[in-house]
């Protein structure tokens, strides 16, 4: 036996997961509250010593980590035009497993700036202009930027032509440049300002986060738990050197705060004659619904979805439904307790991977054209994939999973929207997804393996 | 000497490929450095392009009639996004039926657009008035 122990140091939990990759089987997982205010290192004993009393005492040979405690990765965006640089800045940094509280576009002024440092961001991501293109914009962010006092590191990943003048207007920050994220128009180029921020992330962030003591204890804390996901969704949709994965696929993680979507897909366009307008999207792509999840972001399903909608699903009057969603608003530990509040988790849920995966999703509309019907797309075509993902809480631990999950897919009524239009749902009962990312990294067999094992079908 | 940026497009809902292509061919080989943005365009795609790539000129075409309705107002945002002052070419079967061509020009004109190319141009006109327009010479020719 050769135990290896993954650790995701949560918001809430910390939660831990033993592998033995010899013999390429789940030893247990366990969770306890994440101790970020006092040691760390606390709340990781805690969950070990419950994960023990499951399976005994284990000798690690080696332990990883991932980490979305104090905060997480906290990322500020600035780019140009808001469809084009500005988004693909987004999506970087949402790709790299940031989360982005504030995406700003064209010029800064001094009072985004004071917003900016007020926030006190882990990171800011400085993009605008294609190579050779606009060169004011991010200029004067820069400059603006240079007249406060530094705060946090900077990833300049715009206009290449002006990157040395950015770095030297920026001279007392800390400053990484890195490739365009859009080099030529349109040409979405994510990966390297992707890769300069997950390396900022292990060099400097984790020990301003306090998580270097419990740096010492493991073989290295590797990202930020999202990227940890993303990296376990797309082993698992590629597969890995010697074994097949099983191909395109969408993951939903339905949480507290917020809902995050993941595809796996090229996203194109599926019928003739359809033109795809807007930004290049990323093969893999994460959103986050930051006003979509099961408690604190209750309200804002309500509002995406309508009561009405959520009582019809849960059989609950509106106006009762609304009052016990009040209650869950202000008390967000609760638990359902019997069949009624089961009903309204599930048809919160429902609505909540509904309206999370129609966001992620891109959308077609028709063009009647003097020659002839066309269609324009917008986004990724996601109607051919056949595997939904589905983890979180409020989804793994109840028996409607397959429900639940069947929101994700196409709705007769709005076909506008390119969810798919069949597929088969995968339950991260054990919650080992963000784990086996962790455990990709150096056992991409094994890691695959255990995913293909774990993930069970849920039927709807 | 630095390449000088255009973007073109075919506006509304035009979805004639070919000619773009064609066009972009002809401008890439005439030395400009070309944001094609293909059939289906809106003049706030032209508009962001010609922001984040800071372009020189736009190049509209329009191959079905309907280009007059498309290209209204189209000045007005650039003057409003910030490309004031740049280069608006407009070319094609810009109108609907066959109209005068220098009474088309004059309302193109008064339009904003800098330059109005009827039915039939060949790439080699506009890439002549794209020179003359943006002060550029011809790429040296290429021994084969």
């Amino acid at each position: 036996m050769k135990p290896v122990l993954l650790i995701d140091f949560g918001s809430t939990y910390t939660k831990v997961t033993a592998v033995d990759v010899e013999n390429e089987a789940l030893l247990g997982t366990a969770s306890s509250y994440t101790t970020v205010q006092t040691d760390i290192g606390e709340g990781l004993e805690n969950a070990l010593h419950i994960l023990e009393q499951k399976t005994g005492t284990l000798e690690f040979a080696e332990r990883y980590a991932c980490s979305s405690a104090a905060g997480g990765l906290r990322m500020i965006t600035s780019g140009l035009v808001p469809e084009l640089t500005a988004e693909a800045a987004k999506q970087a940094s949402l790709g790299a497993g940031a989360k982005v509280i504030q995406v700003y576009s064209y010029e800064l002024t001094k009072k985004d700036v004071t917003e900016i440092i007020n926030a006190h961001p882990d990171m800011i991501l400085l993009v605008g202009g294609t190579d050779g293109g606009n060169r004011e914009c991010i200029l004067t962010n820069a400059k603006k930027l240079s007249q406060a006092e530094p705060i946090c590191p900077v990833v300049i990943a715009g206009n290449r032509n002006c990157a040395d003048e950015c770095e030297e207007l920026l001279a007392g920050w800390e400053t990484h440049v890195c490739e365009n994220v859009m080099p030529r128009f349109n040409e979405l180029n994510i990966e390297p300002a992707q890769n300069e921020i997950r390396q900022i992330f292990l060099n400097r962030i984790i020990q301003a986060k306090g998580l270097s003591k419990a740096a010492e204890l493991i073989s290295g804390i590797l990202m930020p738990t999202p990227a940890a996901m993303m990296a376990a969704m797309q082993l698992l949709a590629e597969g890995s050197k010697t074994e097949a994965g099983i191909g395109e696929l969408i993951a939903v993680d339905l949480g507290g705060a917020t809902t995050d979507v993941y595809s796996i897909a090229d996203g194109m366009p599926t019928q003739s004659n359809t033109i795809v307008k807007g930004l290049a999207e990323p093969y893999a792509k994460r959103t986050v619904e930051g006003d979509i999840g099961m408690r604190y972001s209750i309200w804002g399903i309500v509002d995406a979805a309508g009561i009405e909608r959520i009582s019809q699903l849960s059989g609950i009057e509106p106006e009762h439904a609304k009052e016990m969603i009040r209650f869950l608003s202000e008390n967000t530990e609760t638990l359902p307790k019997d069949d009624e509040w089961e009903r309204l988790d599930f048809a919160l849920a429902s609505m909540a991977v509904e309206t999370a995966v129609a966001r992620h999703a891109g959308t077609i509309e028709q063009v009647y054209t003097p020659m002839g019907l066309a269609y324009s797309q917008v986004g990724k075509d996601l109607t051919p994939v056949r595997r939904v993902v589905v983890t979180g809480g409020a989804i793994i631990h109840t028996k409607r999973t397959g429900e639940i999950a069947s929101h994700s897919l196409q709705d007769p009524d709005q076909l506008g929207s390119l969810r798919p239009v069949d597929a088969k749902f995968l339950v991260d009962r054990k919650y080992i997804l963000a784990s086996m990312g962790l455990l990709g990294q150096h056992y991409p067999d094994i890691a695959l393996r255990i995913m293909k094992k774990e993930l069970v079908e849920a039927y709807e | 000497m630095e390449k000088k940026t255009l973007v073109m497009g075919v506006i509304g809902a035009d979805v004639h490929a070919v000619g773009n292509k064609i066009l972009y061919h002809a401008f890439t080989a005439a030395g400009f450095n070309c944001v094609n943005l293909g059939v289906m365009v809106s003049q706030e795609e032209y508009i962001n392009a010609a922001i984040e790539s800071n372009a020189d000129v736009i190049v509209v075409s329009s191959l079905y009639g309907h280009g007059e309705l498309d290209c209204r107002g189209m000045r007005e945002k650039c003057d409003e996004a910030g490309l004031k002052g740049i280069l608006l070419y407009v070319g094609g079967n810009i109108v609907v039926g066959k109209q005068p061509f220098d009474e088309v020009e004059k309302r193109f004109k008064a339009m904003g657009f800098d330059r109005v190319f009827g039915p039939g141009t060949p790439p080699e006109t506009t890439i002549a008035a794209l020179y003359e327009d943006l002060g550029v010479e011809p790429p040296e020719a290429v021994e084969e």
